[in-house]
């Protein structure tokens, strides 16, 4: 049992601020660490991973600072998001070095383990630059587990790779999880993190969004009000039944035909809608969300 | 040491298509060296090859290939860190990837230079290259595995090095062989064979190799301990 605990941490970049002021604490279970692109996700993780002096604040696992030191690696496993350049070495080379590397007494039965439970024992013996993106992706995830670490860090471990294989991955990070191991992985893919995790960080700009069980996270984002488009048979007529509602905050007529609705309660605007326009005689054509990006969903986090 | 680090570095040097420019700059020398040795009558006219090409140009060029092969592509694309993310100790990791390219650049440097200096006349004056090229090659090696771990542009800031600084600045200033790693090796040579120049002291070239070998060493090693991992995005 381990965990990993960022105080007032903050990075910057010459003049850029890539981590700002992030007070978290990882514990044992599958944390999800959710942002869009650029929010710092791989910053934090390096930081966490001994591979960057955070400019201030402190990281520290089990009580002990993690940069420049070597022996914090006999606890952490790392997956880093870079592709492997070993590409003249067989996939079962390359997790063998990792294993002795670590001077695990039984290096080869640790190296036959790992590639059971990553599922590569077949191609193991062919060479890394023959693979396929999700077959290095279990490859790189067998040499950071080969050690048994307590503390499992993976940057995107889901980036390319195929749904089924997919499905493998995680369930392979949740038994780490529910084995008591502290596994923490980044993703800028909601659906991916909900799935997995059970506790989420969100990061949006270098800043520390939000925090909490998936639960609660989610119902923050599904509460906040959401813009639809909405074309009908009846444009008008539909606006002036949707304004009643107090689901709905605003309508607006587009110039072009069609609705513009904003919505403060998803979930009742979502059941009610269909029978709503059955008892008026409309037909709807076209619904669809405006601002479904990931990036407004955080957006609305960080202002809250 | 640590005998993976060994091995992967290996593999990294003899897997890429790189080992094939080192073989062939020894290689070229020594086939240049004998057509010269052939066509002329004058018998001492394939020294030059040694003094001019061989050993100031030919060996450096082999160090900082050997030197950036075994450090430089997984510091430059990030894969060092399976390497170090593994409580193994970064001078460990130096020592062992030095051994590789010191071995890669006496073997094939030193040797290139000596089997070169053999065609050319041999005697004495062959037994003195060696030894200059051993103690040359020994610190080449280290100074441009130092450089290998501070930047991207080892190989171009080696070059510099070499061309710049030992070859166009030592030229015209005799003072610059007192940090030139070339003369230092020159002057170990002269120990053996009175036939090589005498530049410096003795003294000041045993204990300038040595400094310059375990503190590029040292200084690889610690580099590796501040390794900054920087992401795509």
């Amino acid at each position: 049992m381990s965990a990993l605990v960022l105080d007032k941490v903050s990075r910057w970049f010459g003049n850029v601020v890539a981590v700002n002021d992030v007070t978290m604490t990882i514990g044992p279970g599958v944390t999800g660490l959710l942002g869009p692109n650029g929010a710092g996700k791989t910053t934090l993780l390096a930081m966490m991973a001994g591979f960057l002096p955070p400019s201030s604040g402190t990281v520290t696992i089990d009580g002990e600072p993690v940069w420049r030191r070597t022996d914090i690696y006999r606890q952490i496993g790392l997956v880093p998001e870079r592709e492997l350049s070993f590409g003249y070495l067989t996939g079962r080379q390359f997790v063998r070095a990792n294993a002795d590397l670590h001077r695990l007494p039984d290096a080869a039965a640790a190296t036959d383990r790992i590639l059971g439970v990553v599922d590569m024992v077949e191609p193991a013996a062919r060479r890394i630059d023959t693979y396929s993106k999700g077959m290095r992706q279990r490859i790189k995830i067998a040499a950071a587990l080969v050690h048994d670490p307590t503390v499992l860090l993976l940057d995107e471990p889901f980036n390319g790779v195929d749904p089924r294989q997919r499905m493998h991955l995680m369930e392979l990070l949740h038994q780490l999880g529910d084995d008591g191991r502290t596994v923490l992985f980044s993703s800028h893919i909601l659906e991916e993190v909900e799935r997995l995790a059970r506790h989420i960080e969100v990061v949006v700009s270098g800043r520390h969004a939000a925090s909490g069980d998936f639960g609660a996270i989610r119902r923050l984002m599904t509460d906040r009000p959401v813009r639809y488009s909405i074309t009908s048979s009846d444009d008008r007529a539909l606006a002036a039944v949707l304004i009643a509602r107090p689901a709905v905050r605003s309508v607006s007529l587009r110039p072009q035909g069609g609705l513009d609705v904003q919505v403060s309660d998803l979930g009742t605007f979502a059941s009610e809608l269909p029978t709503l326009t059955r008892s008026h005689d409309l037909t709807l054509f076209e619904l669809s969300p405006s601002d479904e990006s990931l990036e407004s969903v955080f957006a609305y986090l960080v202002d809250r | 040491m640590n005998g993976t680090i060994i091995r992967l570095a290996l593999q990294a040097l003899l897997g890429r298509r790189r080992i094939w420019l080192l073989l062939a700059l020894p290689l070229a020398l020594i086939g240049l060296t004998a057509l010269i040795r052939t066509l002329s009558s004058d018998p001492d006219a394939a020294w030059p090859m040694i003094s001019f090409l061989g050993y100031p140009l030919v060996l450096p060029l082999v160090a900082v290939l050997a030197a950036s092969s075994v450090l430089g592509p997984e510091v430059d694309d990030g894969s060092i860190v399976y390497l170090l993310s593994k409580p193994v100790s970064r001078h460990a990791i130096a020592i062992s990837k030095w051994l590789v390219a010191w071995s890669a650049t006496l073997v094939v440097g030193s040797l290139g230079v000596f089997i070169a200096s053999l065609v050319a006349g041999g005697g004495s004056q062959s037994v003195g290259w060696l030894v200059a090229a051993l103690a040359a090659g020994t610190t080449y090696s280290a100074l441009f595995l130092a450089l290998s771990a501070f930047t991207r542009h080892a190989v171009v800031a080696g070059l510099i090095f070499v061309l710049i600084w030992e070859g166009l600045a030592g030229g015209f200033l005799s003072g610059v062989a007192w940090l030139s790693v070339a003369q230092w090796g020159i002057q170990i040579g002269h120990s053996v064979s009175s036939s090589l120049d005498s530049p410096v002291n003795l003294t000041w070239a045993l204990l300038a190799s040595l400094a310059v070998t375990v503190g590029g060493v040292w200084f690889a090693g610690d580099r590796l301990r501040s390794f900054v991992l920087t992401g795509d995005e």
